[in-house]
C-alpha cells in the first residue's frame, strides 16, 4: 500500500518531454494548472485532456504508474465529487430525505474529478517523472534567482529539495520495512476506526523519525567530506540552456492556452 | 613528519549535552605512507570511526596533532585541501548519495570544488569507468543494489581526485556479491591508480588483503604489522575481541593436535598447500 506512493520517483528517458528545459517545464506546468481552472465546457477540458494524453504517450510513462500515483488521492477526488454532486443547485434528478442530486451537480462532479485527476497526473508526468530531481531543483533555483538579491536563501532551498526528493524512495522503503516488522509482531493497521488506525501509526513514525535523523546526520558528514560549502564557488556538471525544442514547446502551449481561454470566454 | 598521514599521540573526547565526556582516542600513534593499503581492525567502540573522521578533519584532536601531507588538520584554512586529498566512504551507501541520478551524484564533489564543467564531465566519466559503473551513468540511484550504490559512492570520491581514500566498514551492509565487487574496486584503486587506502573492516579476509594491519583497542594501537604476522598473534587478537581468518584457525587447531605447521599462512590457497604438505609427510 505504501509502495503506491510514487512521488519523487524519476523515470529516466530520452523523450521530448524528458528533454524540455526544467525552467520551461515548471512554467508550463503552472500554466497547465491555471488552464485546468480556467477551462470550461467540453472544448476547454478536451484540449487539456488531449495535451495530457499526448504527454503521457510521448514520455512512455506507463499508465499503470500514473494510475497508481493517483490511488492515495482517490479518496479526495471521490469526496470532492460527491460533495459537489449534492450541493450544486439546479434541475433535480433524484431527491430523498434532505439530499438531492441535480443534473448540474453531476456535471460539476464529473468535471471536478476530471480536473483533480488531470492536475495530479499532468504535474507528475511533466515534472517529477520526467525531470531528474537535480534538474528540477536547478530549474527552481534559476527561476527564483532574482530573489537572491533580497537575501532569500535560494541555493539552500534548492539543495534541501534535492535531498528531500532523493530520500523519498529510501524513506518509503524503510516505512514499508518497519510496517512489515510491526505486522509480524501482530500490529494491526487496517481495522478499527480512524482513531485506532492513527494510533497504530505511532509505533511506525517513532522509529522512522529516529532513523531519518540518523540518516540526516550521516548525510551531512558525507557532504562535508565531499567539500560541500554552499553555493559560493560551485560549478555545475549540467548548465541549463534553452534549445529550439523549448521554444517550440512554449509556442505550442501558448496556442493551446489561448484556445482554452477563448473557449471559456465565449 | 615525512609520512603522508601522521597521527602524533592524539586524544579525542566526545562531549554530550550534559557535559559528560567519553574518551574515544587515547594517545594514538599512526603513520601511513603514500600508496600503502592499510587495514584497521578493532571491536566495536575501539575508536576506528573516530580515527577515520580525524584523517579528513571532520573531527580535530582534543590533544596531539594529525597531519596530512604536512598539513595540520586543526588549521581551518587548509580544511578543503585536506578533504580533497583524503576522501571518505561510509558504511551505509544510502546515506551518502546526494543525488537521484548516478552521474549527478558522482559530480557532486567536483562541483563543490569549483572544477570547470568540461573537466567535471571527464572526471565523472573516469570515476564511473574506474568503479565499473559507466553503464549505469543515467540510472536512478535508489534502484541499484547495495554493492552498486557503494561503488557509486566510491566513484563520487574518486571524482575529487584524492590521494587517499578512507573506507569505514564499506562492506558491512552488503551481501557477499556486493562485498566482492567493492573489494575488487578497492584493490584496483590501490594497485592501478596508486591511491592510498585505509580500510576499516570487520572481515578478517578483507584485512588479510592489505599490506599492513593496524589493530585498535580502547582508542590505542595494539598491533601494527603485516597481515601474515598479525593474524598469527592469536592470543592478542582474541584479547582484543577479534577472531582470526578461517585458514589460520584451522591450522591452529591442527597444530594443537600435534601437526607440524609453520606460521605465516593466510589465504585459502596457502592453507591448502600447507595441508598438502602435511598429508605428504604423513604418507612417508
Ligand atoms: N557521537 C558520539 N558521541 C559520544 N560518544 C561517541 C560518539 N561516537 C562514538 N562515541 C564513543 O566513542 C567510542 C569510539 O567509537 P567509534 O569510533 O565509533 O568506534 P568504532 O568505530 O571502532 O566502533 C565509543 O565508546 C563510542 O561510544
Ligand atoms: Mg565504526
Amino acid at each position: 500500500m505504501i509502495k503506491d506512493i510514487t512521488l519523487g520517483q524519476y523515470f529516466p528517458g530520452e523523450s521530448v518531454i524528458h528533454r524540455i528545459d526544467p525552467r520551461v517545464k515548471i512554467i508550463l506546468t503552472l500554466a497547465y494548472i491555471v488552464m485546468l481552472f480556467v477551462a470550461k465546457g467540453p472544448i476547454g477540458y478536451g484540449i487539456c485532456l488531449a495535451a495530457l494524453i499526448y504527454m503521457i504517450a510521448v514520455s512512455k510513462i506507463s499508465l499503470r504508474i500514473i494510475l497508481r500515483s493517483m490511488k492515495p488521492l482517490l479518496f479526495i477526488i471521490v469526496f470532492t465529487a460527491i460533495l459537489n454532486m449534492f450541493y450544486i443547485p439546479g434541475r433535480i434528478l433524484v431527491e430523498f430525505w434532505i439530499l438531492r442530486i441535480t443534473y448540474e451537480g453531476i456535471e460539476t462532479a464529473i468535471y471536478m474529478a476530471l480536473r483533480i485527476a488531470m492536475l495530479i497526473s499532468g504535474t507528475f508526468v511533466l515534472l517529477t517523472y520526467t525531470t531528474s530531481p537535480i534538474m528540477l531543483t536547478d530549474g527552481i533555483e534559476h527561476l527564483l534567482n532574482p530573489l537572491k538579491k533580497l537575501k532569500f536563501p535560494v541555493h539552500e532551498l534548492a539543495m534541501m529539495m534535492t535531498i528531500a526528493l532523493r530520500f523519498i524512495p529510501t524513506l518509503i522503503e524503510e516505512t514499508d520495512k518497519i510496517m512489515s516488522a510491526q505486522k509480524a509482531r501482530g500490529a494491526d493497521f487496517e481495522s478499527g476506526n480512524l482513531i485506532n488506525r492513527a494510533r497504530a501509526l505511532v509505533p511506525i513514525l517513532v522509529p522512522l523519525f529516529i532513523s531519518a535523523f540518523r540518516r540526516a546526520d550521516e548525510l551531512a558528514v558525507a557532504m562535508e567530506c565531499r567539500c560541500y560549502r554552499g553555493s559560493v564557488g560551485r560549478t555545475r556538471l549540467k548548465v541549463l540552456k534553452m534549445q529550439p525544442l523549448d521554444y517550440i514547446a512554449i509556442c505550442v502551449s501558448l496556442v493551446l492556452c489561448v484556445s482554452i481561454i477563448l473557449s471559456a470566454v465565449m | 613528519m615525512n609520512s603522508f598521514i601522521s597521527a602524533d599521540s592524539i586524544k579525542f573526547e566526545y562531549k554530550n549535552i550534559e557535559g559528560q565526556t567519553q574518551l574515544a582516542l587515547d594517545g594514538l600513534n599512526i603513520k601511513i605512507d603514500k600508496g600503502e593499503f592499510v587495514a584497521v581492525l578493532g571491536h566495536n567502540g575501539s575508536g576506528k570511526s573516530t580515527f577515520a573522521k580525524h584523517m579528513n578533519a571532520i573531527l580535530v584532536p582534543t590533544e596531539g596533532k594529525l597531519t596530512v601531507k604536512g598539513m595540520d588538520t586543526a588549521d581551518d584554512d587548509l580544511l578543503y585541501d585536506i578533504r580533497q586529498c583524503v576522501g571518505m566512504v561510509f558504511q551505509n551507501p544510502d546515506n551518502q548519495l546526494v543525488a537521484t541520478v548516478v552521474e549527478e551524484d558522482v559530480a557532486f564533489a567536483p562541483e563543490n570544488l569549483g572544477v570547470p564543467r568540461e573537466e567535471i564531465r571527464k572526471r565523472v566519466d573516469d570515476a564511473l569507468e574506474a568503479v565499473g559503473m559507466t553503464k549505469y551513468k543515467l540510472h536512478a540511484t535508489y534502484k541499484l543494489s547495495g554493492g552498486q550504490k557503494q561503488r557509486v559512492a566510491i566513484g563520487g570520491i574518486i571524482a575529487m581526485r584524492p590521494e587517499c581514500i578512507v573506507l569505514d566498514e564499506p562492506t558491512a551492509m552488503l551481501d557477499p556479491v556486493g562485498r566482492k565487487e567493492v573489494m575488487k574496486s578497492i584493490r584496483m584503486l590501490n594497485r592501478d591508480l596508486g591511491i592510498t587506502i585505509v580500510l576499516i573492516t570487520h572481515h578478517m579476509n578483507e584485512a588479510a588483503e592489505a599490506d599492513r594491519v593496524i589493530v585498535m583497542s580502547k582508542g590505542k594501537v595494539i598491533m601494527d604489522a603485516p597481515p601474515k604476522e598479525v593474524f598469527w598473534r592469536t592470543e592478542e587478537l582474541y584479547d582484543a575481541g577479534l577472531s582470526v581468518p578461517q585458514p589460520v584457525e584451522l591450522l591452529l587447531l591442527m597444530r594443537k593436535d600435534g601437526a607440524e605447521i609453520e606460521e605465516g599462512v593466510l589465504t585459502v590457497e596457502e592453507c591448502a598447500e600447507a595441508l598438502a604438505k602435511i598429508i605428504k609427510s604423513a604418507r612417508k
